[in-house]
């Protein structure tokens, strides 16, 4: 996502969970959204079968 | 002239159990120690000096009446303030909840370590709701490193790294998700625990991300570790993540040597980003077990991925009604990282969370041939406090998302560690993971205490 693209998602995902943001807020929150859409392709990229279980309450 | 050690749990406990020191002379000696090294140190928020005063004199009376007194008889310690201590409120480093009424009750942590005869003396400065690796706050201010007061203690537990290290306590509890013991436990040069996930009660505890919470403790000797998790182990039926499993004690075995333990370094992405003061302290340690093996984990950066995105999404959730009603109200370093956990999209956490079993199974492959493994705790000794960004493998990167790069792909699937400090010439400490395979803490403290009795590694006492 380009900075518009985050932009328009901030916007949209703040107006929608009722979060209001001040505009001086904005350049920190798109650089962790940024940071963590990132980490997320990282974790989409890896295959895993589609009888794979996730881990919610997770027992060693 | 070199000043000695500052006095460990276990001595306390000793010299009060023999009559040789009264728990009421300790806690005024703490309390003292508090009122004189903390307006530096920052780590308390709160000191319950009443409170401390008349369980030691309880204590005390208990020894006169020729009664058997508890493995941490007389043994001062704090807590990290999301640790409910009753008649406090539990602020988790919070302007919020501040506002919350006091705690009924204490955690099941602290009813352990006080039914062991320890003795609260307060609650400790953190990072806002645990999402922090720096010991920077707000509301409080920062925690400061007793090695040097212009440097980062480490977050979250900052103000557990703070009064343990600056010799006001011998033993602190701490709560790491993501590395928040381990990370002030190498930044101030101390031992800490992780347990393995669900072996720790969190119950009585302001939580951040409960698929990844632990609490533990953090000391200045591998004994003193041992002796305050042997008194908080044991099942309880309000952490319903907390196992049913029996008291599995490390103490009575720390000594045991490591003949036959099989011991690997980490390689990989557990050096492609360590500073040099990071890759000596792990080769020393490595050294000095003869660990000479090196073993890739599978996956690890997706793993830290994958703690990334759960932790920013659940965080969020947990927060989200007072993001919603209260978001000035917050640590602006941790609002605006919580705001953007608010929008990550449900697949990815679910997909994260089913990555987190296939890791889980890989890395305890591994274990079938190894004891344990070790890894640098943090890329580099303590930034300076304010700094927002360090150089990681050539880049600038920002600092408070990124210190816990060696620390979440072991606790993203709850293995135990100790963290181990060590000092190598006149520069600061830097922790090195002793990673152990799920329920094993005995292993990894062995190797920990084999390494302190050789003294490759040890918690040094700070400039006065």
């Amino acid at each position: 996502m380009n900075d518009p693209e985050l932009d328009a998602w901030i916007d949209a995902g703040t107006a929608l969970l009722g979060i209001p943001i001040q505009p001086e807020w904005r350049a920190a929150i798109r650089l962790h959204l940024t940071i963590t859409f990132g980490h997320a392709d990282t974790v989409l990229a890896f295959e895993l079968p589609d009888e794979a279980e996730p881990a919610p309450v997770f027992r060693a | 002239m070199t000043e000695p050690p500052f006095p460990t749990a276990a001595e306390i406990a000793h010299r009060v159990t023999d009559g040789a020191l009264r728990a009421a002379d300790v806690i005024e000696t703490t309390l003292q120690r508090i009122a004189q090294r903390d307006p530096v140190l920052n780590s308390f928020t709160a000191v319950t000096a009443h409170r401390a005063r008349v369980r030691a004199g309880a204590i005390d009376a208990a020894h006169r009446a020729g009664q058997r007194l508890g493995p941490l008889a007389g043994v001062p310690f704090a807590v990290k303030n999301l640790i409910d201590v009753a008649g406090l409120p539990t602020v988790a480093g919070s302007r919020i909840n501040r506002e919350h009424p006091p705690a009924k009750a204490d955690a099941t942590l602290v009813v352990r370590l006080e039914r062991a005869g320890a003795i609260l003396v307060g609650a400790l400065n953190m990072g806002e709701y645990a999402y922090d690796f720096t010991g920077e706050n707000a509301h409080d201010g920062a925690a400061r490193n007793p090695h040097d007061p212009t440097r980062m203690t480490g977050g979250s537990s900052s103000g557990s790294g703070g009064a343990v290290a600056g010799g006001l306590v011998p033993i602190a509890l701490g709560s790491d998700t993501n590395g928040s013991i381990r990370v002030p436990a190498s930044f101030c040069g101390i031992f800490g625990l992780k347990p393995t996930y669900g072996r720790l009660s969190r119950a009585g505890s302001f939580p951040f991300v409960s698929s990844l919470d632990h609490l533990g403790p953090l000391a200045r000797s591998t004994a003193d570790l041992a002796l305050a998790y042997d008194a908080m182990q044991g099942p309880d039926p309000y952490d319903p993540v907390c196992a049913d499993r029996p008291i599995e004690p490390a103490m009575e075995r720390i000594d045991a040597g490591i003949a036959g333990l099989r011991v690997a370094v980490a390689d990989g992405y557990f050096r492609a980003g360590a500073g040099p003061e990071a890759l000596a302290a792990l080769d020393h340690v490595a050294a000095a077990l003869d660990a000479h093996a090196r073993i890739e984990l599978p996956e690890p950066a997706r793993a830290r991925a994958a703690a990334y995105v759960i932790s920013t999404a659940e965080g969020a959730t947990l927060h989200l009604q007072r993001l919603r009603t209260r978001a000035a109200d917050f640590d602006p370093e941790v609002r605006d990282r919580l705001i953007a956990g608010a929008l990550v999209p449900a697949a990815f956490v679910q997909q994260a969370q089913k990555f987190r079993r296939w890791y889980r199974d890989a890395v305890q492959k591994l274990f079938d041939g190894l004891d344990a493994i070790l890894a640098p705790a943090t890329p580099c000794t303590a930034p300076l406090i304010g700094q927002k960004t360090f150089v990681l493998d050539g880049v600038e990167m920002p600092l408070r998302p990124n210190i816990g790069l060696y620390t979440q792909p072991i606790s993203f699937i709850g293995l135990p560690v100790v963290a181990v400090p060590v000092v190598l010439g006149e520069g600061l400490p830097i922790g090195v993971q002793i990673i152990a395979a799920p329920w094993r803490e005995d292993v990894a403290l062995r190797i920990a205490h084999e390494l302190e009795m050789r003294g490759v590694v040890y918690a040094p006492r700070p400039p006065a």
